[in-house]
Parts: structure tokens; sequence; C-alpha cells
């Protein structure tokens, strides 16, 4: 019973801290003073810096998708269907799991060791007697940031993503265009691009506090960052891949 | 031993116990401070002068006891009504603690900037003061990574006395200065007690400096205060553990084991010079939620 019993408790225990940070980020938010400037540049580091790397994701993944689909479609000569199926995958699953991952390896690790660092050259406690809150300084608008501009990340995802599909597809397999295209739309409703993008939301929530909560409560100097570092991403990737199971058992 | 008040009293702390797992950091701590009142803190490394000071402050909150400044209990703050309170603060870190995502403009004018009341011009020139106090004019557009720890520190003290506020707390503001920049601190932290009557509690190793600033001095020694005197008081003390600190000697009963300590009330667990200089107690603040 130990390590099952030891896993629960720490699950726990991280569930527990994490709505606790959560809850505070939401009280502090409505609150003045408010710090537009702060917000823009977390949406710029976290968004617009951000976009390369999920083009490149996002491009190759829909590439090998068409390809894979092609190799085993063509076996029962169901290759019409590969732009079905390209689009769909990335459009319900991909763009949005792949993206978060990508984000939580890009700015989860950065907000833990930034917000590791700051904790631990008393930075922190130095907000603290300037006055200033350090969650609703340093947190809230990380958390906000991450969940606004990863949706918005996640459909240019989408996008290139079939297009990536489009261009294996076409030019390299010859399938006719036309045809391509129209089954890519054929079968696609809006709540598949919908329910991606509000798990991509979600997964931003995730990875921010995550990263922040994991960063805020460093302790024991650069080993310490370091640790925390770690743990941000890990803690924030093993997060997104459970609540994707959820939220898809939910959304669809 | 022979204690002046010089006003009313701004911080008292009242049997202030501080633990951080099995160490026992503070044991019962009792001090006073008056309005307008310099109190330097002695003590050795470890001695939990800098967990004090962040006690003051509200940073740490204590296991038993009160903190009271200006007649208002911190324990009954909650955490928006502390943040509030502290505007009447100013605090100086060690390693000056500065923001290294902004230039050393932005560090001074953050304080001025978040209360709202000024205008561009006025926060320009309150920098450009206050740079020139701790003489560092022109270092407005470097980032503190460029600076020598020195500067940042003068840079971290600007910073703190940006706000001109009644409470002023130094965490070892002089370490590491040339004796030239030391006298210049000490000239300004003697100034502000003169123009704005400010409370300052600094914690200092540098006897010169103490001597220069204190209207009083307590020494802390294994978590309690073991001496409280005016200057000449200090320097006249018979106690053998005073007299061994600001003489600098190696050898003396500040060494001993706190269970031999026949000047020790308090059976404690470690000899003074064991307790490691940069423990996690005394650098950074644990986390909120133990695990």
């Amino acid at each position: 019973m130990g390590p099952i019993r030891q896993l629960f408790e720490t699950l726990f225990t991280e569930v527990g801290r994490l709505t606790l940070l959560l809850w505070r980020v939401l009280v502090w938010t409505p609150r003045p003073p408010y710090d537009p400037r702060q917000l823009l540049e977390q949406m710029v580091r976290i968004g617009i810096q951000s976009v390369p790397v999920v083009l490149l994701t996002a491009m190759f993944t829909g590439m090998v998708m068409a390809i894979q689909t092609y190799r085993v479609l063509v076996r029962f000569s169901a290759e019409a269907y590969v732009g079905s199926l390209v689009s769909l995958s990335m459009v319900r699953e991909l763009a949005c799991v792949l993206s978060a991952l990508m984000i939580a390896g890009r700015c989860g690790s950065a907000m833990g060791a930034e917000l590791g660092t700051m904790r631990v050259t008393e930075q922190i406690d130095a907000l603290e007697v300037l006055a200033t809150d350090p969650i609703h300084y340093l947190v809230v608008p990380r958390v906000w940031a991450t969940t606004l501009m990863l949706p918005l990340l996640v459909g240019i995802a989408d996008a290139v993503g079939i297009f990536g599909g489009y261009l294996v597809a076409v030019v390299m397999m010859g399938t006719n265009p036309v045809t391509y295209m129209a089954n890519t739309f054929q079968f696609m409703e809006l709540t598949d691009l919908t329910s991606g993008l509000i798990k991509a939301a979600v997964f931003g929530l995730i990875i921010a506090t995550v990263g922040c909560q994991k960063g805020f409560y460093t302790t024991g100097g650069a080993a310490g960052v370091g640790k925390a570092t770690t743990q941000a991403v890990v803690t924030a990737s093993i997060a997104v891949l459970i609540a994707d199971f959820f939220l898809t058992k939910i959304l669809f | 031993m022979s204690v002046e008040p010089t006003g009313p009293i701004k911080i008292r702390l009242e049997q202030i116990f501080k633990a951080f797992g099995e160490k026992k950091v503070l044991r019962g701590v009792d001090l006073q401070v008056h309005e307008g009142e310099s109190l330097v803190i002695l003590g050795g490394s470890g001695t939990g002068k800098s967990v004090l000071l962040k006690h003051v402050i509200g940073l740490l909150k204590p296991d038993s006891g009160t903190v009271t400044v200006d007649g208002t209990d911190l324990a009954s703050l909650d955490y928006r009504e502390i943040t509030h309170f502290r505007r009447r603060f100013g605090m100086a870190f060690q390693g000056g603690a500065l923001f290294d995502s902004m230039d050393v403009f932005h560090n001074i004018a953050f304080p001025l900037e978040r209360t709202r009341r000024f205008n561009r011009s006025q926060i320009r020139a309150r920098v450009e003061e206050c740079l020139a106090l701790v003489r560092l004019e022109g270092t407005e557009k470097k980032a503190p990574s460029e600076l020598s720890g020195g500067m940042r520190r003068r840079i971290g003290f600007a910073r703190a006395i940006a706000l001109e506020p009644q409470i002023l707390l130094f965490d070892e503001p002089t370490s590491g200065l040339d004796p030239v920049m030391t006298a210049v601190i000490d000239d300004v932290i003697l100034d502000l007690k003169r123009t704005l009557q400010s409370t300052t509690i600094t914690i200092t190793h540098d006897m010169t400096s103490a001597f220069r600033i204190a209207d009083r001095l307590a020494m802390l020694h294994h978590g309690k205060v073991i001496a409280e005197a005016s200057p000449e008081g200090m320097k006249n003390s018979p106690d053998p553990r005073v007299r061994q600190f600001i003489e600098g000697r190696a050898n003396g009963p500040l060494n001993d084991h706190p269970a031999d300590d026949p000047f020790s009330d308090h059976p404690a667990d470690g000899p003074l010079n064991d307790t490691p200089e940069e423990g996690p107690s005394t650098k950074t603040r644990p986390p909120q939620e133990s695990p």
C-alpha cells in the first residue's frame, strides 16, 4: 500500500496547492492597481514569441500525419479521406496537445526559473516590502496571458497543420487538390474546432499555474531553482495529458 | 542596562518565537523601538537577525508572540491590509534584491509608480535625488547585472528610501562596501533620521558604523536579546559576550556551547559558530504551503 498511498498523497497535495494559487489569482484579478503593461509583455513573450515553435511543430505534425494516414488508408483504397483524417486529428487533438506541450517546455519552464530566481534572491520579498502583492504582480498576468494566448496559437497550429497535410498529400502523393480540400472540410463541424480551442485555454491555465506555483515556492538556492524548473515542465506536461483525457471525454 | 526612551513606541516585539523545522531561530525576543530612534541590532552570523527583521515587516509570521507597529498587531491584518500597511516601511536587503527585469531607474521608480501619487517628472526628479544620495548618479540605464555587489546594495538602499518611509529596515547595508562608502551610507541614514524623523532598525557587523548611527544597540545571541544599551553603555558593558563581539576576539564566551553558557537561561542545541551563514532561514523565505 505504501507507494500507492504516497502517489495519491502527492497527487492531492499538488492539486490542492494549485487550486489555492488559482483561487488567489482569481481573487486578485479584478483588483487595482491594473498593470496592462505586465499583461501585454507576458502576452508577447508567451504568444508572439512562441509562434515559430508552434508553426514548426504543427507543420511537421500535419505532414507526418498525411504520410502515415496515406500509407495506411491506401491499403483499403480509402486514400481520398487523408484530408479528413489529418484535419480532424489536428483540430480536435494534435494541435492543442502538442502546442500545449511545447508551451510547457518553453514558457512553463521560464516561469519556474524566473520566479524561482526571484524567490531565492529575495526579489519576491522585495515586492512585498514595496507594498505590491507578488501574486497580483507576477502570477496574475502570466496566468491570464497563457490562458488567452494558447487558444490563439492553437488556431494558427490548426491552419498550418492542415496546410502541411495538404502539401504532402497533393505535392508528394499526387492527390487531387480539389478533392483533398473538399474532404478536409466535409466532415468537420464547428464543435470540432471549438472543443480544441477550449482545451487549449484550459491547458494554458494549467501550464501557467503549475509553472508559477513551482517557481513561487522555490527553496534552496540555485539547485532549488533547477528543481523548480524541471518540475514545472514535467508536472505541467503530465497534467496537460491527464486533463486532455477528461476534457475530451466531457467535450465530445 | 539603562535605556532611555526617546519617544512613543513605534515598534514592539513581544516574546517572538520562530522555528524552521527543528531549528529554533528566535527564542523569545522582546524588543521595543521608539519613534525617531535608530536601533542597531548586533549579533553573529546565523543568530536570527535577518529573520527578526522580516518579522517586523510581516514577511515572516512568528510561531508565537506579537509584532505591533503603530499600535496595530500585524497578525490582525489580512493580506490586502498588510500590503497597504507596508507603505510606511522601507527595507534594504542584504544582496540588494533588485528586480533584474528592470534597469536601475525603474527599480528605484518602482515604489513611486506603484503609489500612483506622482507624475513622470516628479518620479524622475526623485530617482535622481536618491541616486545622488548613494553617489551613483548617471547609472539609470544600467541593468542590475552590470553592477558590482556593492553598487547593487546601494541601489537597493536608494529604492528603500525613495518613498521617504517612516520606518526603515536595513539588513547589513554596509557589509562589503569600502570605508568611504560605508561612511556615505551612514550619513544618509543619519540624514534621513534628522530630516524625516524616520525610525530605523539596522543590522550590521560593522562596529564603527554601528556606533556612528545608533541611538541604541541590541545584541542578539541564540535567538534572544542578551544586551540592550546606548552606544556608551554598550562600549562599557561588563558582559563578556558583548565584549567579545565588540572587540572582535576569536575566542570567548560566544563560542561556548549554549548548554554550558552561564549567561543563557535557555537550553539550546548548537554552538553559535556552527550555524551556517546562509541557511534557508535567513536568505529565503520558506514556502507558505509546506508539503
